[in-house]
């Protein structure tokens, strides 16, 4: 398998003397759906910036399917399709000739452009939006555009940088329907995100990265695997006084007088706890995760600085 | 055409069309403002103070007058056309579209120019159809008045370019030609013979360099000049040339357009 993203010893220091990125190393494979987590200002925009030639690196090597970020840039460009955090184009400009533009500026042949615009704007329903001007457009609707535009010149590595901040939940998932269907046709895609189950739900790797540092670089299942404890939310059919005491040890928090929480180790299993609840007479309805399993791990990671 | 050349071909063509419906759009503040203005420089300069004036050079004063202000109108519109024009994608990052696109720098540069001299021709087009309203046009010298007007043009573009790379507010856009372009446009010798004036300010007045363009221009149409064509020509070339590879170098470097 080829290397769609090589980084070695990548460091920027801004003009304010400002370490954003202190040296790190990462390596993402062709065809991969790859997550780059951190917590703000950890050094993900930095480190697609300089990818994508908008910020000047200070050391170290980019490689993008083998072209040098120096020594070939343009080509490097060529590969590359952008979709930043923020909104970067003419809003004074048709939704259509932003996208046409874009195929413009890659050598796409006009009429390519145009088969390839259409395609995306329908996939993602602006089509029928294409004359109006873009500053007209919902947020949503703006955050699609983008992904439109970093299509049209067919990318093989498609960076996202928080594509559906701010997008609600059900356009969330069409949009992450159409992020697998252009992953499945063999573009990389390199994710970041603050909406943990985003990444879980597309991502096959995963890169944390916290103050300039890599502090883990994984498959997204090894990952979950180090997670040693999970809590889940139980739903009662009849209100509860007091939280009872279970005999396996598990320990139980009454939430309210008809939700318990319970806080299980990875090697312990559920059906004690359901089996005692039984004995007391108490019957759970529903279940679910108190958070996202990869938000839990998430956040202990960046606490203890890479060791869950 | 290979491949590369196709490409760049195509990405000129799509900033170079994109700019020029960028001021189309926009034609109420983009062409019709300089074209009432000259108007009115016609009819109170020309017609009105300019009939009580002697000639100048065997040239009515109004008459005298008309190929400086066809050219100052081209200066201005060049130069504020790219300097609008390429502020603007910074200041709505679309600049990012480009800087990431594979186009070389010197295509970003030479796509933002052509689309500031397409509407500092198309304003001097106009321009010059209102000055014959007012005036009877002469022609002296064809290939001189087209090249003095492609090359000024040219040089007013480059100049908005570093400007908008520079500008880091709206503010910063109107300095230069606020302060700078306008009053050495004045002094350039639009509306006067520089061999009017005493020797020292006519000395000073060569450090100008629109004198030149001015005069070039002037020669095209009427057939005098006060400066010669020559030194003229290598003046407005050497400015194009430092101009276009400042412009280059901060697109490389990255000033005003990265981090």
């Amino acid at each position: 398998m080829s290397t769609a993203l090589e980084i070695e010893g990548l460091r920027k220091t801004y003009g304010n003397r400002f370490e954003a990125l202190k040296g790190i190393d990462m390596r993402v494979d062709e065809g991969d759906f790859f997550a780059l987590l951190g917590p703000n200002g950890a050094g993900k925009s930095t480190t697609i910036g300089i990818i994508t030639s908008l910020v000047n690196k200070t050391a170290g090597k980019v490689r993008v399917f083998d072209a040098d970020l120096d020594s070939e840039p343009m080509r490097v460009k060529r590969y590359l399709g952008l979709v930043p955090q923020e909104f970067n184009f003419n809003q004074f400009e048709p939704v259509e000739e932003i996208v046409l533009n874009q195929g413009g500026y890659y050598g796409v042949e006009p009429k390519l452009a145009r088969e390839r615009c259409e395609w995306a704007l329908k996939k993602l329903g602006l089509w029928e939006k294409r004359h109006g001007m873009a500053r007209m457009l919902s947020g949503g609707m703006k955050r699609r555009l983008m992904i439109a535009r970093s299509l049209v010149h067919e990318p093989r590595l498609l960076i996202l940088d928080e594509p559906t901040a701010g997008v609600d939940i059900e356009l969330r998932r069409s949009m992450w329907r159409f992020l697998r269907e252009v992953n499945d046709s063999g573009t990389t895609i390199i994710l970041t995100t603050h909406y943990l189950e985003e990444a879980e739900m597309l991502c096959r790797n995963v890169a944390i990265i916290d103050h300039g540092n890599i502090i883990e670089n994984t498959s997204i299942k090894a990952l979950i695997q180090k997670l040693d404890r999970e809590t889940f939310v139980l739903d009662l059919r009849a209100p509860i006084a007091s939280a009872p005491t279970l005999e396996c040890g598990y320990p139980l928090r009454l939430v309210d007088p008809q939700t318990l929480e319970v806080e299980v180790h990875r090697d312990q299993g559920l059906n004690n706890v359901f089996s005692e609840l039984g004995k007391a007479g108490l019957e759970v309805i529903s279940m679910r995760n108190k958070a996202n399993r990869l938000e839990e791990l998430f956040l202990d990671l960046v606490k203890n600085g890479g060791s869950a | 055409m290979s491949g590369k050349w196709r490409h760049y071909q195509i990405a000129f063509n799509t900033i170079f069309i994109k700019e020029i419906r960028r001021f189309a759009r926009i034609w109420v503040q983009t062409i019709l403002p300089p074209v009432i203005t000259t108007a009115l420089y016609f009819v109170i300069f020309g017609q009105l103070i300019g009939s009580q004036l002697a000639p100048i050079d065997g040239y009515r004063y109004m008459d005298y007058i008309v190929p400086g202000l066809i050219l100052m109108s081209i200066i201005t519109n060049s130069y504020a056309n790219v300097v609008s024009s390429f502020y603007g994608s910074k200041f709505g990052r679309h600049v990012e579209e480009l800087i990431i696109s594979p186009i070389p720098y010197s295509l970003i540069v030479i796509g933002y120019v052509a689309g500031g001299v397409a509407r500092g021709l198309i304003v001097g087009l106009m321009v010059t159809l209102v000055a014959a309203f007012f005036t009877d046009l002469h022609l002296h010298n064809l290939s001189v008045t087209l090249s003095v007007v492609l090359l000024t043009s040219i040089l007013f573009a480059l100049g908005g370019f570093i400007n908008a790379i520079y500008a880091n507010s709206f503010d910063d856009i109107t300095i230069i030609p606020t302060f700078v372009l306008t009053p050495l446009t004045y002094l350039g010798g639009i509306f006067y013979s520089v061999a009017m004036l005493p020797e020292f300010w006519q000395k000073l007045s060569l450090a100008n360099p629109i004198l030149y363009m001015v005069n070039t221009f002037r020669y095209g149409l009427l057939g005098v000049s006060d400066i010669d064509l020559t030194v003229a020509y290598s003046v407005i070339l050497a400015f194009i040339a430092a101009l276009y590879g400042f412009s280059l170098f901060l697109l490389k470097k990255g000033i005003g357009t990265r981090s």
